[in-house]
Order: C-alpha cells, then structure tokens, then sequence
C-alpha cells in the first residue's frame, strides 16, 4: 500500500440537505441564465463517459424553439464493470429527481423519464415511494415538471441516447444517425436533454455548492468527482468517489492486489492500460476518460480470454443494423480464436487490427465505434497472449 | 394463454395505445406469462392498431422479452468478465446438476429455465445470477443450493 493514499470525496453520496427537496426549492428560484452560468463556469462534463460539456448540451436545448420537451435520465448502466448508477440511484435518489427538475425547468421542460435498464427492476418500488414525494414536493413548490420510469428489458445498446428514444418509442432499440441531436430532436422526434444519472446528481450539487466551491475538485480538464465502480483482481471492490484527474499508477497501489497486469478503464467499450503505462496514464478527460468502470486484472489473468469475453460481449451487443459492426465484431471474435487455434498467421491480427480501425470510422454509433478501444489496446500490449 | 387478449386489454387501457405504449405492455406480459406467445403479439398488435410484425421486431430486439415459453423462474446467470473470472463456470454447473437441464432449457415440470446473460451490474460481487426480477450476488455452490431449495419449496402462486 502507498502511504499517500487517494483523495476520497463525499460529494455524489453526501448526505441529503436537511429540509426535502431544498436546494431544488431554491434554484427554482433563481434565473435559467443564471442556473446556465453556474454550470458553465463548474465544468461539469457528462458522467456517462462521452464527456460532452452539460452547460452546453441543456443551453442548445433550451434555445431550440418548441413547446414540447423532454428530460431523460439515462439509467440503462450496461457497461460491463459499472455499477455506480445503480448504487447512486439506491443511496441518493432525491438528488437525481431534483436534478432532473432543475433541468426541466431550464430548458421548459414538463416531463421527465427515467429510463432504468430490465436488469434494476427489483428498484421500482423503492424509487417510486421517492418519487411520490418528489412529486408531492414539486406541487407544493409550484413546479410543473412530472416523472416517469420507464424501463429497459436487456440490452445493452439502449443506453446509447438515440437507441434508447427508439426504445422508449416502442421499437427496436436501434441508434439514430446524428445530426440531428437530441438536443433538437430526441424523444418523439422533441428537443430532448438526455443525462447520465450522476450528471444530474452533480448538477444539484454546483446548485448547492456553487460552482467555486466544486470546481476546487479535480483538474482543469476534469472538474469534480467521479463515482468509481472497481471490480476484478482486488481485494476491495465497490464503489468509490475519487476526484478526477488521477494517475493510474496510484489507483492501483491503492485498489489492485499487489499483482496487478492490466487495469480496463472505462469498460469492455474502454481502454486496457498495460502496467508499464501505468505511471503516465491519468484517468480523466485528459488522459483515458471513463463512465466509472475499473476492472483490473492480476498476472494469472489471460488477456486472451478478456478480450475473447469483450468481444462476445459486442458480438451479441450489436443491434446488426449496420455493417461494420454487425459483421465486424464477429469477424474479430472469429479471428483472433483462428491465430489462437494456429489456423491463422501471427500476422492476421494486423488485419484485424484493420478492420477495428475502419469499425471506428465507419460504424453508425459508439458501440461499433468503441470496440477498437479494448481490441487494439489488448492485442497491442498482449500481442504475445493473443498467439500463444 | 387463453385470456391474452383480454389482458392485453387491460395493460392498454393502463399504458395508453400508441406506439410508445409498446415495451411497457410487453414487459408486462412477459411479467405475467414468462412469454409472448404468436397470437398474443397479434393480439397487442391489433390492440395498439401496428403491423403485427412492428410488434414482433420489437419483441425479438429485446433479451428479455422472451417469445419462447420459458420457465416460471427464468434464472439468468451473469457470464461477462468479472463474474466469468470469479467462478460463473461453477455456478453454471452447480445449477445444471441440481435442476438436471443445461444453459436454454427448461425443466420438465416447467418451472426453472436456465440462461447466461450479459453483465448485470453486480461485477464487485461476482458471480451472479437474476430470478426473474431478483439478483443475488457473491454466489457458491452452496448459496445456489439454498436459493434454489428456496424457490422449489415455493408454492405454485
């Protein structure tokens, strides 16, 4: 164990303020400019990995015209090795309902949805006791701002945003091309704010906090704190609130069990960073970004069988509708079991390594796009694991 | 499923009869029949006023929707990395020899059907496993045993 040990912050899972549903109570008070300019100056990025500004995102939907709108707090974890939301959702609802009406009330926004993936069912009944009294709340304060959960049934592609407006639509759960963006046009083809649940949780808490005091947290590029969910080879997992901006190296003297190989940042759509870049890897926007997942794996781990599990992950992941990825990551799967088995050359992989190049180019969404990350990290760093 | 028609009924009157009202009554009858038979999709099909294959596209997009029968307890193992490398092959087995069926069948008595699924969020307690909507995690043999002893005992409900 290193002596100096990780900042932990209490920031997501602090306590409730004392009176239900104040800090909601009093930012209704205050102008959306106002409100806007907060989040700006605090840096918050989106906490469901993609990291798109928040400010921006609830501004370009607040301007565009219309009476109808939407807010969608995206609750389909399904990220292999991520299991915040879940807690978040369990210890501080009240947060993310007050966040998600502070959002409503910025962008003119009458209703909101909770899409919760079919996986965190057994949560209803305690979510909805919760938001009864949101709901109660919200009446007393004036607000016209309603909530609706609303729920997935196992599939992973959903949690991409257009994927889930399709989804909530009644069909297939089949992304979108973008432009156009929700923020135009997302549920019912509406102006719609979709966020990941921790984003509107740490929304309430610039709102209680003001965004000097959050923005004392993190680095320049990664403002604030992240809610870690860390699994594998260690001998403590759980989930952890650390600030952003932290180098690996020091997130496995404290979490890995002293034999730690490979830590995969952001999930089976994530990085895996060999430990001989540990010392230069930071976590955070500026270095590997990630939704919360850490999975590290220990040197009695093959990588082979990692990425063997990744990919058929993604194999039956891809909602097929278009090509590159459809077929794609079954030629990948296929491929590297063929060099395994010997019936390829070593050097398929360069190929391989190919066509997860031009998946990222040229699949429609982040989910054909993203298996380059784990396929060419893996068999670039364990390339002799991938053969032998 | 006889009645499915007036149920499908039922769950429209409740979730409304647009289109977006499509996942919640599917949900809702897999809830009740483990399954979404042919002629119950046609019947919600009708009910919404879609094409009966507008209904099925979605219904087959969806893992858990299933449109085979299935068990009264689907038990639905987690098989993504972390609760692969912690012993999911052994729980797998364990569940094998006691309900005597391999992974996508189902007993004969028509009451476990026996699945993998993909990660179900409980990667820090690994392995685990969903019965129908409940999860249990840090699995054993032993836990296996106890829980499916439970859900034998269970009277028909």
């Amino acid at each position: 164990m290193s002596e100096q040990t990780l900042k932990r912050v209490d920031l997501i899972f602090g306590e409730y303020s004392n009176e239900k549903y104040k800090v909601l109570a009093s930012t209704l008070e205050r102008t959306n400019e106002d409100i806007l300019q907060d989040l700006l100056e605090s840096g918050l990025r989106g906490r469901g990995g993609a990291g798109f500004p928040t400010s921006m995102k609830w501004k370009f939907t607040a301007e565009t015209p219309g009476d109808e709108k939407y807010v969608v707090c995206n609750a389909d974890e399904g990220e292999p090795g991520t299991f915040k939301d879940r807690e978040i959702l369990y210890r501080v609802p009240r947060k993310v309902f007050s966040g998600m009406a502070i959002c409503g009330k910025v962008i003119g926004a009458k209703k909101g949805y909770m899409y919760l993936r079919g996986e965190y069912k057994f949560m209803v009944p305690e979510l909805m006791r919760e938001l009864d009294s949101y709901h109660e709340h919200a009446k007393q304060l004036g607000l016209d701002f309603t909530i609706e959960i609303r729920m997935g049934s196992g599939a992973y592609i959903c949690g991409e945003e257009s994927a889930l407006f399709e989804s909530m639509e009644g069909g297939r759960g089949e992304p979108r091309n973008k432009p156009p963006y929700p923020t135009t046009s997302g549920f019912m083809k509406k102006p719609t704010v979709i966020n990941n649940v921790e984003t509107f949780v740490n929304v309430l808490m610039i709102m209680r906090l003001g965004p000097d005091q959050y923005k004392k947290l993190g680095t320049t590029d990664s403002r604030g704190s992240k809610v870690f969910s860390v699994s594998g080879d260690t001998p403590i997992p759980g989930i952890y609130e650390l600030e952003l901006g932290m180098p690996l190296d020091r997130f496995v003297d404290e979490f890995g069990d002293g034999d730690t190989k490979a830590v995969q940042v952001g999930g089976a759509s994530g990085f895996c960073v060999p430990r001989k870049k540990f010392k230069d890897t930071v976590i955070g926007f500026e270095g590997v970004p990630t939704g919360g997942s850490m999975m590290i794996f220990n040197s009695s781990r093959s990588m082979y069988n990692v990425l063997h599990n990744y990919l058929e992950f993604f194999e039956e992941e891809s909602c097929g509708q278009c090509t590159p990825c459809r077929v794609g990551c079954q030629q990948l799967l296929k491929g590297i079991v063929a060099v395994k088995k010997g019936e390829k050359k070593a050097l398929y992989l360069d190929q391989l390594m190919k066509l997860s190049e031009s998946m990222k180019i040229t699949a429609k969404c982040g989910l054909g796009q993203s298996v380059a990350n784990s396929f060419s990290s893996i068999v670039n760093n364990f390339k002799e694991e991938m053969i032998y | 499923m006889t009645d499915c028609k007036s149920f499908v009924q039922e769950l429209a009157d409740k979730y409304g009869r647009e289109k977006a009202s499509l996942l919640p009554i599917l949900q809702g009858v897999v809830a009740r029949n483990n399954y979404l038979s042919d002629t119950c999709m046609t019947d919600i099909a009708k009910e919404l006023d879609l094409s009966a294959a507008q209904v099925f596209g979605t219904a087959t997009f969806y893992s858990f929707l299933d449109t085979q029968p299935r068990g009264k307890y689907v038990i639905r193992v987690c098989k993504t990395i972390t609760c692969d490398m912690h012993g999911k092959k052994t729980i797998i087995q364990s569940l094998e020899d006691m309900l005597k069926i391999k992974v996508g069948e189902t007993t004969p008595d028509k009451k476990f059907t026996l699945l993998e699924t993909n990660c179900l969020g409980w990667c820090h307690e690994g392995p685990a496993m969903l019965i129908n909507d409940t999860p249990y995690s840090g699995l054993t043999t032993e836990k296996v045993h106890d829980i499916i002893s439970e859900y034998h005992s269970k009277k028909s409900l």
